[in-house]
């Protein structure tokens, strides 16, 4: 599904990633992991194609990314979604507006989908929150309104960005048991954090592979995770 | 038939649409911003001038047509001759001049009159009677007059005759018409270039100042075409709303223009009859201006933006 080929990025004249592959396969779950400043947001970045590769390959659905034109990335977007460190939401949208919004920007008809907008907000347990604004809502709502929003398109790969940075240990473990749920119904997860406890827990439930990015390059993590 | 029909509705479809909006996409860019008001402002002031500088070149253009009109009916001829033939020749002209299609009327110009004429230049107490002072005759033309075959035949009857059909003072007017159209459509432009720059800097401080909503719509999978949608239909509407309102103001400033016979050309920048549908055209114009200004800014700065 995504697919990145000794690929490298360079920050300004230095060298953050270097001959970077991976591959990301249908239904697989991946945690990412390594120090801040590493360059876990940057591979995910990668994975995306919100930046290009300073020299490799990145594929996405089978096509190399170098291929894609704005709105072919526009268009793969939807079938990926992600969930940001700082879940960028649209503040003056009450949060119903914000889960639907890939369904706006892909020009579907957001009432014809009201049931599955609803019943996505009970899951991640935002339904009493639908008419709130995103300034309102704690770290750990935004997190999981931001989950909601990344899978209302119901797409292939969910990328989540140090998705318990900002919450409690509870909130975290919360989050976690969602993404593994879409993970059981065939979802590829990819997961950049820094909290090895969360990744062990994970392990206990799911078979899911540690990969860390350990001076610019990426490896498999070792039997400590 | 179908064909052309079907190509027509395609094209007719995206516009409409545009017209239409979507209130779904319509919302996704903050409601609320100087730019509102700074578009608002301008498109309205640009629309009141625009107007003005259209009644201004209209009713110059029709002061200077009218003097050319004027010049264009009327013709003088004039009668050089010794003192013993002049009147005999005087009444030669006249006569040519009576039974020639095409002219209206013939008026020997009176002694008083031409006195009158001279004045300014040559004082009040002219001693015209010893002046070799040509007699002057007034001619009002009409259709159908030959001006050639005239001027032929005043050679052949009365050698002192010289008709001046005023062509020669009638070209710089004309020209001076032309030129004075031109200017008006070419301040009319400027004013279009200055609105299209100023909704261009107004737009692109939106989509900076929205930077991080451009951001969230490019992570969920908006494409470049509808979050410059999205801008550039507020933006039109704004300039639409802004460019009516100056245009009324000033239709209405220019309809309550006290009107004087006396007073000429300053009375006269106005618009008459279905003249008063032209500013009519400044709004279009204004938002068909925002339109193009607005989405050229929208792309260029969401592909430097993301």
């Amino acid at each position: 599904m995504i697919e990145l080929q000794n690929v490298a990025y360079n920050y300004g004249g230095g060298e953050l990633l270097s001959d970077i592959s991976l591959r990301l396969a249908p239904g697989s779950f991946h945690f990412l992991t390594g120090p801040s400043g590493a360059g876990k947001t940057t591979l995910l970045k990668l994975c995306y194609l919100e930046l290009a590769p300073t020299s490799g390959r990145v594929s996405l659905f089978e096509q190399p990314g170098t291929g894609f034109s704005r709105d072919d990335v526009a268009r793969a977007r939807r079938r990926i979604g992600v969930v940001h460190q700082d879940c960028q939401f649209l503040d003056h949208l009450p949060l119903y507006d914000n889960v639907a919004l890939p369904l706006t920007v892909s020009g579907k008809d957001v009432s014809a989908e009201q049931t599955n907008i609803s019943e996505l907000l009970k899951w991640v347990g935002l339904e009493d929150h639908a008419g709130a604004l995103p300034p309102s809502l704690s770290g750990g709502e935004r997190q999981r309104a931001a989950l909601a929003r990344a899978v209302v398109m119901s797409p292939d790969i969910v990328l989540a960005d140090e998705p318990t940075g900002n919450i409690d240990w509870e909130m975290g473990q919360r989050l976690l048991q969602l993404l593994i749920e879409l993970n059981k119904m065939g979802k590829t997860i990819l997961i950049a954090t820094h909290d090895l406890n969360l990744i062990r827990t994970a392990k206990s439930k799911v078979a899911a592979r540690v990969l860390r990015i350990n001076n610019r390059r990426l490896q498999l993590a070792g039997a400590d995770l | 038939m179908q064909r052309i029909a079907a190509a027509i509705k395609g094209r007719i479809a995206p516009l409409w649409a545009f017209v239409q909006g979507d209130g779904q996409s319509d919302r996704v860019v903050p409601p609320s911003g100087f730019t509102a008001q700074l578009t608002l402002f301008t498109s309205g002031a640009m629309a009141f001038l625009a107007v003005f500088a259209l009644a201004l070149s209209m009713a110059t253009s029709r002061v200077a047509t009218r003097w050319s009109d004027e010049l264009a009916r009327s013709a003088t001829l004039r009668i050089s001759a010794p003192d013993e033939q002049m009147a005999a020749q005087t009444d030669l002209a006249l006569e040519v001049l009576e039974t020639t299609p095409g002219v209206a009327s013939a008026r020997r110009i009176p002694e008083a009159e031409q006195r009158e004429l001279l004045a300014p230049w040559l004082g009040v107490d002219l001693p015209l009677d010893n002046l070799p002072v040509p007699v002057l005759i007034e001619v009002v033309e009409e259709d159908g007059l030959d001006v050639a075959g005239l001027k032929a035949r005043l050679a052949g009857e009365v050698p002192g005759a010289v008709y001046d059909d005023h062509s020669r003072w009638r070209a710089p007017l004309i020209k001076a018409a032309a030129r004075l159209r031109l200017l008006g459509v070419f301040a009319l432009g400027l004013i279009a270039a200055s609105m299209a720059a100023m909704i261009t800097l107004a737009a692109g401080s939106a989509l900076a100042a929205n930077a991080r909503v451009i951001a969230t719509l490019r992570l969920v999978g908006a494409q470049d075409v509808y979050i410059a949608r999205a801008f550039v239909r507020r933006f039109t509407q704004r300039a639409l709303i802004g460019a009516c309102i100056g245009t009324l103001l000033a239709m209405l400033g220019l309809a309550l223009l006290p009107s004087a016979q006396a007073g000429g050309f300053l009375t006269g920048i106005s618009f008459g009859g279905a003249g008063w549908l032209l500013p009519l055209l400044v709004p279009l114009l204004a938002a068909v201006t925002a339109f193009a200004a607005t989405r050229a800014a929208a792309l260029r700065t969401l592909r430097r933006l993301t």
